[in-house]
């Protein structure tokens, strides 16, 4: 039995949290290794850093943010964000993050997919995906939503799990920022074809949320401006999937 | 002194991370010399049977390991290092293992399972029962009954199978102690300070 899991997801510019973190009693709310010890002590079962960072300083603020998180936090975290190469995943590996997720670079050139799978093992490769809900199904997209690709989500999961992806991310842009819920129907479809994990992102608000995703076939919620902004934290809103009969691990 | 094997298999920093943050001082050992030097030994590794056994083999490791084994001073495996303690595996099944306990690991055959078993399972181990973090696809799906064992852990994935033991001077997760949170930092001090 594999518990469900809940991912708090921080992004990252310059080495920096961004996005109106607002927790209580933090010195420094914005510090990445302040906010994830923090949701290692409320029970987080892994974290994903969204590195956001332009320009040519990106490669090394992001190695010394995943040095430091690594000697301060001992649960798994993902680091994904501009990653192109099997090089990039590598230092990053290195640096001692556990997983690495690709997104447009991969689409682009999906033998990226193959080339950190074959190197690392297909369990650190992560591939995220963003979604528009369209008429004619789930279109794939890249460069955050602003460019739309040719791929069908359902075309692009079958390829990209057969180079190697070993877990999938899935965000729908749709509801991406919106605290109203996950889009479930795109998780029933990504979950009917796939055999490798599947987490749930954008739209999480409440505790209802992850549970929906969950029964839609989620293996795990990434969760981000619901905790950060202070209303929710990782303790209570596992509590409450326990009472829904929903099988976390408890701290 | 904790001695970290270093033989080519898998990254060793979060293991030198969550021991320096335990306050235990460990080193890197790569030769024989270096292995019969520490007065303990971990042995990690991520990846695949028969890649790990040939690293071992070709950095003249192998038998270095086996005499440390001999010597009764305590060596635990990790993950993939717990599997090549054992005599083989459906990974790779003409390689033998290190052989220093019987048992043979198999893969997980229920087609409703995902594999790799990715994500955090149940241990029972004795008193510290807890929730840990597994990447792995082939397991040993029991203790042999007739090797005595001090603390046996059993997770479940679709089956039972052993996710840690301690047998004399030989202990062993499948787990990742060190991804496993507060409980695996305490379940790793453990196994390294008895």
């Amino acid at each position: 039995m594999v518990m469900k899991r809940i991912i708090p997801c921080l992004d990252v510019r310059n080495g920096r949290v961004v996005k109106g973190v607002q927790f209580l009693n933090l010195q420094d709310s914005g510090d990445p290794v302040e906010l994830a010890t923090r949701y290692d002590a409320e029970g987080a079962d892994e974290l994903v850093f969204l590195d956001i960072t332009a320009g040519i300083e990106h490669r090394d603020t992001a190695l010394r943010m995943v040095e430091a998180v690594a000697k301060a936090v001992f649960i798994p975290f993902t680091v994904g964000g501009g990653i192109r190469r099997a090089e990039d995943a590598d230092a990053l590996l290195l640096a001692g993050c556990d997983k690495v997720a690709v997104n447009s670079a991969a689409v682009r050139r999906p033998e990226l997919l193959t080339e950190i799978a074959h190197r690392f093992g297909s369990q650190c490769a992560v591939l995220a995906v963003d979604v528009w809900r369209t008429p004619e199904g789930y279109r794939v997209v890249v460069d955050a939503g602003r460019t739309w690709t040719e791929w069908k989500l359902e075309d692009w999961l079958d390829e990209a799990q057969r180079r190697g992806a070993g877990e999938v991310l899935l965000t729908s842009m749709d509801q991406d920022g919106s605290n109203g819920g996950y889009d479930l129907e795109s998780l029933r479809i990504a979950s009917r074809r796939l055999r490798v994990p599947l987490i749930a992102s954008g739209g999480f608000g409440e505790a209802r949320h992850a549970l929906e995703a969950f029964r839609a076939g989620a293996d795990a919620a990434l969760v981000a401006s619901a905790l950060h902004t202070g209303g929710l934290t990782v303790r209570r809103l596992k509590a409450q999937l326990i009472q829904e009969g929903v099988e976390v691990r408890s701290c | 002194m904790i001695g970290i094997l270093d033989y080519g298999c898998g990254n060793l920093r979060s293991l030198e991370n969550a021991l320096a943050f335990l306050g235990l001082a460990s080193r890197r050992v790569a030769t024989p010399e270096a292995i019969a030097g520490v007065d303990r030994l971990i042995q990690p590794g991520v990846g695949h049977f028969g890649h790990a056994m040939t690293q071992l083999r070709s950095r003249s490791l192998e038998a270095a390991v086996k005499a440390f084994a001999a010597s009764g001073r305590p060596l635990l495996g990790i993950c993939l290092g717990m599997q090549i303690m054992f005599e083989g595996s459906d990974e790779a099944p003409e390689v033998p293992g290190l052989s220093l306990l019987p048992g043979r690991f198999e893969s997980f055959t229920d087609s409703t399972l995902k594999v790799p078993h990715m994500g955090w399972s149940l241990v029972e181990f004795g008193d510290r029962m807890g929730t840990a973090y597994f990447v792995h696809s082939y397991f040993l799906p029991e203790w042999n009954p007739g090797t005595p064992s001090q603390r046996l852990g059993i997770a479940q994935y679709g089956r039972p199978f052993v996710a840690a033991f301690r047998s004399s001077n030989l202990a062993g997760c499948q787990f990742h102690p060190e991804k496993s949170g507060t409980w695996g930092l305490g379940l790793l001090k453990e196994l390294v300070t008895w």
